[in-house]
């Protein structure tokens, strides 16, 4: 604790106008700061105004409609003279859409993501990539219109004579083909992130690139595929537009594919067309549809990205 | 030794043979396996393919500039898509003009600000769901929140907004990783010689990753000019023959902005109301209109495929 063996600098004299700009440029890059949080808040205060405008118009409507009747009701006719509010038949469209897009594109997509993770030469990869992107990509209102005058139409003529111009058949599909690239390159991510050498690790022991692909590479990524089937029902669970032009519209207590049908989505497209007097059990009941399309979405999306955080937990 | 082999075939040779005609079984299966791929990969490229084809086979004969450049009407002979078009154009114009700066502006604060906490967790959780929230239920917030809350009614200004929330998340996401994209070292390097934060994000970050972002917004872009649900939720399916006010007057101070309050249709909008009709010549206007819109979702993503391409190759840090 002597005397410093060294020659100590003596500081310089601080220059006054240097100290001013450090101070200033420090509260610049505070309020910088500021504003990116607060663009990045925008997301939360989305989601807080998105569940409490739901959740408020519900609650106005659960005053009109029992819960009770509105959850096990089977009649949904909120336009008539006479209104009944039972959600059974929305959600029972809902889901045999869903199902049907399920049952096309699960199969499809999965094949398609393991094609291109594991067969596809690489050139050939970098072609077929973009193009599902493109089909992706394809305003779901076109789809519509090729589900009700292309697709219903040919189906009609060849193997289904008694299908109705309208139907559940027809939109699933068309859906189903809609969410194909979802599946597809979901499952190729997660599949393309198992390590090498697990692959490697297969063809040692004397595997095939399909046992390689189906016994080994599949089970690694498993959890990641499943996401991506998820987040691909909760996307056909959402769709809207091709099934308020291909299904019909009209609320039909029914899982029969070949029958015209309303989902929630379609009713909440086809309500708010007509001039909705705000306020009314009418305005408020396609909140009350959307709070229920929401919960289901956000269970599928919720368990999607859980399932996703664990395959890349994993390697 | 030789002829006794010969002769009678020992286990292990049986063995050998048994095992060749599984490994040939094995690939055979392999190659009947990597042809459903491709005939799978096929099938979904097919059905785009005649979805555009039918598309284009049943509009394209009615496009003609007099489609582009008239008023929708009763008669579907005369009815154009104008009112729809331009107002497709507005709508983009405010949802890039809200959305852009805002999810540049998060995408830079998860990346370069935010600490790892709970807080950030929070922002990201609402980014992710966000994405996965069904379209028509942003319709439904622009509903209760734009049109009656905040009073703005069934205008232009609504249905950017509502587009502009819309597709933050795609913007954000693609952002990010546009951010991400660029080395530690460059942030390093930039702090070294005592730059700022914000000094290394606008004077280093901003300008690396100037093209990974631009084909974020126009893939967002593209998703938005393709939405139909979150507008009629608004209420926009209304019949327009009229053009929202111009942007430029003649008189002092020259630009107005009144056209952000004006009611509006767009080109989804448009299409959707003709092809619910039964009329057939409707459902082929319907088509005319989807050609225009097809072919500007798919110039704007194939254009954003291209800048992508284009920013991978050309980037060697």
């Amino acid at each position: 604790m002597s005397a410093v063996p060294y020659p100590v600098p003596t500081p310089a004299a601080v220059d006054p106008t240097r100290l001013k700009h450090k101070y200033s440029r420090n509260l610049k890059e505070r309020a910088i700061e500021l504003v990116l949080l607060s663009c990045g808040l925008v997301a939360v205060f989305t989601t807080v105004a998105i569940t409490f405008i739901l959740v408020y118009e519900s609650i106005g409507f659960f005053s009109f409609v029992s819960i009770w009747d509105f959850l096990t009701g089977t009649v949904w006719t909120p336009l008539f003279a006479n209104p009944q509010y039972g959600i059974l038949p929305l959600i029972s469209g809902t889901l045999t859409i869903t199902f049907i897009a399920m049952l096309v594109a699960v199969p499809m997509g999965t094949v398609i993501a393991i094609y291109l993770s594991e067969f596809a030469p690489h050139t050939l990869r970098e072609v077929v990539k973009p193009v599902l992107e493109l089909i992706a990509a394809v305003p779901t209102i076109v789809f519509g219109y090729f589900a009700l005058l292309f697709v219903t139409p040919m189906l009609q003529a060849t193997i289904l004579p008694n299908l109705s111009g309208f139907n559940m058949l027809v939109p699933g599909l068309v859906i189903g083909v809609s969410i194909i690239p979802t599946i597809a390159s979901l499952s190729e991510d997660a599949m393309r992130s198992v390590p090498m050498a697990m692959r490697e690790g297969a063809y040692a022991l004397g595997s095939n690139k399909m046992q390689t692909a189906l016994l080994v590479v599949m089970p690694a990524a498993i959890s990641g595929v499943v996401a991506a089937f998820v987040l691909a029902a909760a996307k056909a669970i959402g769709e809207t537009m091709i099934v308020a032009i291909a299904a019909g519209q009209n609320a039909n207590f029914s899982f029969n594919p070949m029958d015209a049908a309303a989902t929630l989505t379609a009713y909440i497209a086809q309500v708010s067309q007509g001039d909705l007097e705000h306020g009314s059990v009418g305005y408020r009941s396609i909140f009350a549809a959307g709070l229920v399309l929401l919960v289901m979405t956000l269970a599928l999306n919720l368990t999607g990205h859980f399932l996703r955080r664990r395959y890349r937990r994993a390697y | 030794m030789n002829t006794a082999t010969s002769a009678a075939p020992s286990a292990s040779t049986r063995d050998l043979e048994a095992m060749r005609a599984r490994i040939q079984s094995g690939i055979r299966r392999q190659k009947v396996f990597a042809l459903a791929g491709i005939l799978c990969t096929s099938f979904a490229v097919l059905v785009l393919l005649a979805a555009f084809l039918d598309l284009l086979f049943d509009g394209l004969p009615r496009l003609s500039w007099d489609f582009m450049t008239s008023f929708p009407s009763r008669n579907a002979s005369q009815a154009g898509i104008l009112s729809s078009w331009v107002g497709s154009a507005l709508v983009m114009l405010v949802t890039m003009v809200s959305a852009v700066p805002i999810a540049i502006g998060a995408a830079i604060y998860l990346e370069e600000y935010a600490s790892k906490n709970w807080f950030t967790d929070l922002i990201e959780i609402n980014v992710t769901n966000l994405a996965g929230v069904p379209s028509i239920v942003y319709g439904l917030l622009a509903l209760g929140l734009f049109v009656y809350q905040f009073g703005f009614g069934e205008s232009i200004l609504t249905a950017g907004l509502t587009l502009g929330l819309l597709i933050l998340p795609v913007v954000i996401v693609s952002s990010r990783e546009a951010l991400r994209a660029v080395p530690i070292h460059i942030r390093e390097a930039a702090y070294g010689v005592g730059a700022t934060r914000w000094q290394m994000v606008s004077d280093h970050l901003l300008p690396y990753s100037r093209g990974g972002m631009l084909t974020g917004v126009i893939l967002g872009m593209a998703e938005a000019i393709g939405q139909t649900a979150p507008l009629i939720t608004i209420g926009a399916l209304t019949f327009i023959a009229f053009l929202p006010p111009m942007p430029v007057t003649g008189e002092f101070p020259f630009l107005s902005m009144e056209w952000i309050w004006a009611e509006f249709t767009v080109l989804p909008i448009q299409m959707y109301n003709w092809v619910s009709r039964p009329n057939q010549a409707f459902q082929i206007n319907a088509a005319a209109a989807g050609v225009v819109l097809l072919f500007m979702t798919l110039l704007m993503n194939g254009f954003a495929i291209y800048l992508r391409y284009q920013v991978r190759k050309k980037i060697k840090w």
